[in-house]
């Protein structure tokens, strides 16, 4: 039972801490705060069934589709809706309040398409459904796959930001947009970047949890409040701390689930998040002060 | 007081009551539709109350509604009407200030956070206790209140709604929260307690949209969580808000109507696709008139004066 809690909630945590990495991308360095990141993450999901279910496509292979798709959705987005705000934008205030109200549009648009194309039911396929033996206790494959996808994505990318020099200038904007241009940073293009790879990783965790999990056409409010808070408990624009903060997420839920009651896991992710707010707003991981 | 004043409300007073007489002449689909676009020009002034002068966007109305819609349906059987209302409103206060106390102290992008999942926290912990403790998912309203009783209770509400918003404009705090909307910091130099007054004005709104929520209740008569906790309902709100202008006493009335009859339409020939038009025009409306309608045509007006 320990066991088996441990393993579903590290996997759980996986796909957390790869879709929140994404969403602490797009606040951190493209400053838009995207309410409609869980609608990508489904959208995603939806796809990688239809590739599975009407093709005939693997998930992993359907990956390669949906990863570059949700590049060029986030990119499209920010150069149609987000580029248009920041420019307007007199403070970083007014930038927030704009894109938090132009994204909650979007997330009705995204949703109500998904709700016309699949209607509102519990949708899932079986992938690799078989049970692999794994200390003692026996887990899904298709989990156990998910947590090494996210895991090889999720570490990628963390070595493509801290080790390249491209990655560097990625972070400097999200440190100070202000002096990232004196060093040459085109701030505009890495915010562009940023939220396009934000919308990538969505792709990708919606794949991986399709893999796994059930989900319908208007779950995506969840994904994004869960992603919203690991975000604020690793601290804006914290790779690792998305990270950690991601896997202590879903193992809390999933022992809460096993030990307590499957319903009260948003509950359980609230108190968290009550916690962090009165406790360490900055998040666990966070300079104290912003 | 002067003159004005007391001619503007003097004709307020007459549109109201003249409003109030509204069921004595019209039939039952005008009444029907009356309740829901009263009830809407609530919701969006109250939002307005307390977004507009502090600028904090909170995505929370449903869970206040759902609140009050909900109180309803658990106590309607085994107290009296009024006291519901009170236990609705009551209950309503208690998530305000739990919600405000916890984040109206920091940044606003917090509040927005908390606002954003906190129906459907709501909706799933209704839903737990009902299946787990009292054995039973939704609930039967069966409650003596016509429609035209709803009616008059929602414009009543308007009515106090309106008042308390313009009263609070002609006082010293009135005046604080539109130092605190220009710049906090000037505020808190100006010895202005911010968190406190913030709180209060939260508490207030979320509180009327509890009542709305609580009053409108009897007129589904069958209720159960994912009814009562309809996130369309705070995204209508907020839209309507931001159309008229929700720093503006009149703003959110402006957008709500239009806005109202709008989704009316779109939801009896469009069932499947209005909240993507929603949407587009919720996107068109932050774009276009980022301050609502009130301040375009204030300056379009103003910029034809100059010239």
């Amino acid at each position: 039972m320990l066991v088996t809690a441990l393993l579903s909630g590290l996997v759980l945590g996986g796909t957390y801490a790869l879709v929140a990495m994404g969403l602490t991308l797009q606040y951190g360095i493209a400053r838009i705060m995207n309410l409609a990141y869980g609608e990508t993450i489904i959208a995603a999901a939806f796809l990688a069934y239809v590739l599975f279910n009407g093709l005939g496509i693997n998930p992993v292979l359907g990956l390669l589709i949906a990863v570059p798709l949700g590049f060029v959705f986030g990119y499209l987005v920010y150069g149609l809706m987000m580029r248009p705000l920041v420019r307007r934008a007199k403070s970083r205030e007014t930038l927030e309040i704009d894109s938090i109200l132009a994204t909650f549009g979007l997330l009705f648009v995204i949703q109500g398409v998904m709700l016309v194309f699949f209607g509102s039911n519990y949708t899932s396929y079986s992938y690799l459904n078989i049970g692999v033996s794994v200390l003692g206790t026996t887990i899904a494959a298709n989990r156990l796959l998910a947590f090494a996808l996210a895991i090889v994505l999720g570490g990628g990318l963390y070595l493509l930001l801290t080790r390249t020099l491209w990655g560097t200038a990625l972070r400097a904007v999200a440190v100070s947009p202000t002096s990232a241009p004196l060093v040459g940073i085109d701030v505009e293009r890495a915010a562009r970047t940023a939220f396009a790879i934000g919308g990538a990783l969505a792709a990708a965790g919606g794949v991986v949890i399709s893999m796994y999990q059930t989900f319908t056409a208007t779950a995506g409010v969840v994904f994004t409040m869960k992603a919203l808070i690991v975000v604020i408990m690793g601290g804006v624009g914290n790779i690792l701390g998305a990270l950690f903060s991601g896997l202590l997420l879903g193992l809390v839920e999933t022992f809460v689930a096993t030990y307590v009651d499957p319903g009260l896991t948003l509950a359980a992710t609230y108190l968290i998040f009550l916690a962090i707010l009165l406790w360490r707003p900055a998040g666990l991981f966070g300079r104290s002060a912003r | 007081m002067t003159a004005r004043t007391l001619l503007g409300l003097l004709v307020a007073g007459l549109v109201l009551a003249a409003l109030a007489a509204l069921p004595l002449f019209a039939g039952p689909y005008a009444v029907t539709l009356m309740i829901g676009m009263t009830g809407y020009v609530v919701l969006a002034t109250a939002w307005g109350l307390f977004s507009g002068p502090t600028r904090y966007v909170s995505l929370a109305t449903v869970a206040f509604f759902g609140i009050g819609a909900y109180t309803v349906g658990v106590f309607s059987e085994t107290l009296p009407y009024p006291l519901v209302l009170l236990v609705a409103a009551l209950i309503g206060l208690a998530v305000a200030l739990v919600v405000g106390l916890s984040t109206l102290r920091l940044a606003g992008v917090y509040f927005v956070i908390f606002t954003f999942g906190l129906a459907e926290l709501i909706r799933q912990l209704v839903t737990w206790y009902e299946v787990n403790v009292t054995g039973t998912l939704g609930r039967y309203i069966f409650l003596p209140v016509t429609p035209e009783g709803i009616y008059w209770q929602l414009l009543a509400l308007a009515a106090a709604t309106f008042l308390f918003s313009w009263g609070i404009g002609r006082t010293r705090w009135g005046l604080a929260l539109k130092v605190i909307g220009d710049d906090e910091v000037v505020a808190s130099h100006c010895g202005i307690d911010i968190t406190r007054l913030k709180l209060a004005l939260f508490a207030v709104s979320a509180v009327i949209i509890t009542l709305v929520g609580a009053i409108q209740a009897p007129r589904w008569t069958y209720i159960e969580p994912s009814i009562a906790f309809n996130p369309t309902i705070s995204f209508l709100t907020l839209i309507m808000a931001l159309l008229g202008g929700a720093d503006r006493l009149w703003g959110p009335l402006l957008g709500a109507i239009p806005l109202f009859l709008l989704f009316e339409w779109l939801s009896a020939n469009f069932p499947n696709h209005y909240p993507i038009i929603l949407g587009l025009v919720f996107i068109a409306i932050v774009f276009l008139l980022p301050k609502g309608v009130l301040a375009a045509v204030e300056s379009r007006l103003r910029k034809g004066g100059a010239r």
